[in-house]
């Protein structure tokens, strides 16, 4: 157990201490969902019940990379906000150097890059989130990754993060649909997907999509709820 | 950091804090597409144009010695409807001394980029090595071809560091990638144009006159093969400095072929015959 005290140590069975912790700093974050569609993607969060006095509108989980990319994440936020930006500056910096926009795989392992450094550095502690990378590469391909406070990256369909990830990954495994043509089936499985985990519904969502060449949109909180309710409705006709 | 301070180091040791640039958890950056770490030192205290220009510029030199910089070329690109053609001659000289009649101008990159060289033929030479270097490295990382764009940038980006230092290099980027056909022009002080049609040495002028005069997008594969020919050709013909053979390329959707190497004396009987 003395081995968590500076994380470039290997305990003895192999683990680094600080990114196993790290990774459950991460489980107690609020869920993160993403789904990637033939057209669009997509990515909710579970939004914080936030006090009486406190402005709404300042908790922003879902952060725009660039105009192809965004992300969401699970985990400390401080530590996330460093992500974004230094993501940002990256996005632009690789189109002053190749004139082109980033792939969504390349700032992903950008991002992966910087929390590896830190978990291998005297002195510093990993960052503590694992993010949902989603966006369209300049020649029209969709893509989804995740990364988490080791560094590794790895690309996916559909995936959560954050509390209850499992519960939420399961549902998806069970509810995906390989090609899913039409752009409202897509956004209502990842509403669907949190619904499972978040209480009292429409209320406590945020999503975000991004249509192939078009610039991401929050979606506002009536576009929620009609979701929901024709979510609930769909429930209703098959139970 | 706590060591340093029990052990007091941290008051006469100036500590950056977290500058983020200078931490060490950022010095390793395979991000920066070698912008940022010149690839070749540069002396401290020596002005590298100053130091030069004696031996180059004046008449004695010093102490009687002098180094005539390899100059002296003619090289030429143009786009059409069926690709990019190129074309370069292959006489090195050095002042009114040829060292070689059959110097390749022309570097291949990868199976879909090409590089051409005028002025200096040891800066071309070298950063050109490294710009296909980076290139090579580019498509490990990214798993893709670099496109025209981004090689034309990064040598561009490389070279700017050491403007005024006394480089020498004019040349030409020609590619394919996502984007179609593509063709830039670099030189030593940083500046990249894209365009249709470049020709760089100092026979370029003749070059263009002859380019000019028969150019059009729509030329077929064989009027392009003989446009370009002619026009480096013409330019060997009255520049002393260019000669050798006409090496020709034609980058099309596939890549690049090598369309011919022929000696400019053999070319001169041909467009002589043909008058008669």
């Amino acid at each position: 157990m003395s081995y968590d005290r500076a994380i470039t140590v290997f305990s003895p069975d192999g683990h680094l201490f600080q990114v196993d912790y790290a990774q459950e700093a991460v489980k107690k974050g609020s869920t993160a969902v993403g789904v990637r569609g033939k057209n669009v993607v997509v990515l909710g969060v579970e939004k914080k019940i936030v006090a009486k006095l406190q402005e709404d509108r300042t908790v922003r989980k879902i952060c725009s990379l660039d105009d192809n990319v965004f992300m969401a994440f699970a985990g400390l936020t401080a530590d996330a906000r460093i992500i974004v930006n230094r993501a940002r500056v990256e996005c632009q910096s690789h189109r002053l150097t190749v004139e082109d926009p980033a792939t969504v795989e390349y700032i992903t392992r950008y991002i992966s890059s910087i929390k590896q450094r830190y978990t291998q550095s005297n002195g510093r502690r990993p960052f503590g989130i694992s993010s949902l990378i989603v966006g369209f590469d300049f020649d029209g391909t969709p893509h989804l990754y995740q990364t988490d406070p080791s560094g590794t990256y790895h690309a996916w369909k559909a995936n959560a993060i954050g509390r209850s990830a499992k519960t939420v990954r399961e549902f998806l495994e069970k509810n995906y649909k390989e090609d899913m043509e039409s752009d409202t089936d897509t956004i209502k499985l990842a509403i669907r997907a949190l619904l499972e985990v978040v209480q009292s519904g429409g209320k406590n969502i945020e999503l975000a999509i991004m249509k192939r060449d078009e610039s991401m949109k929050m979606l506002a909180q009536e576009e929620i709820e009609e979701y929901v309710t024709a979510i609930e409705t769909e429930k209703q006709k098959k139970t | 950091m706590a060591l340093l301070d029990v052990c007091g180091i941290s008051d006469w040791v100036k500590e950056d804090g977290f500058n983020a640039e200078r931490a060490s958890v950022d010095k390793v950056n395979h991000f920066n597409f070698a912008a940022q770490t010149p690839e070749l030192a540069v002396p401290v205290g020596v002005d590298p144009a100053e130091f030069l220009r004696p031996l180059v510029d004046s008449e004695e030199g010093v102490d009687g010695v002098k180094i005539n910089l390899e100059h002296g070329t003619t090289t030429l690109a143009f786009k059409f409807q069926h690709g990019v053609m190129v074309a370069v001659d292959s006489r090195a000289s050095a002042g009114s001394y040829v060292s070689t009649q059959m110097f390749k101008k022309v570097i291949e990159i990868n199976p879909f980029l090409l590089g051409t060289m005028s002025g200096s033929a040891a800066d071309c030479v070298y950063w050109e090595r490294v710009l296909a270097k980076e290139c090579r490295i580019y498509k490990l990382r990214n798993k893709e071809r670099i496109s025209v764009s981004a090689a034309s940038k990064l040598l561009a980006n490389m070279v700017v560091n050491y403007r005024g230092m006394g480089l020498s290099m004019g040349t030409m980027i020609c590619g394919w990638d996502k984007k179609g056909p593509g063709l830039y022009y670099v030189d030593d002080n940083g500046l990249r144009l894209c365009g249709n049609m470049f020709s760089t040495g100092s026979g370029n002028t003749y070059a263009y006159g002859v380019m000019d005069s028969g150019y059009r997008y729509d030329l077929s594969v064989p009027e392009a093969y003989d446009l370009a020919q002619r026009a480096i050709f013409h330019a060997t013909h009255r520049d002393a400095y260019s000669g050798g053979t006409v090496n020709m390329y034609h980058m099309r959707e596939t890549g690049w072929i090598k369309v011919s190497q022929e000696d400019v004396g053999d070319l001169y009987h041909r467009f002589f015959n043909e008058k008669k």
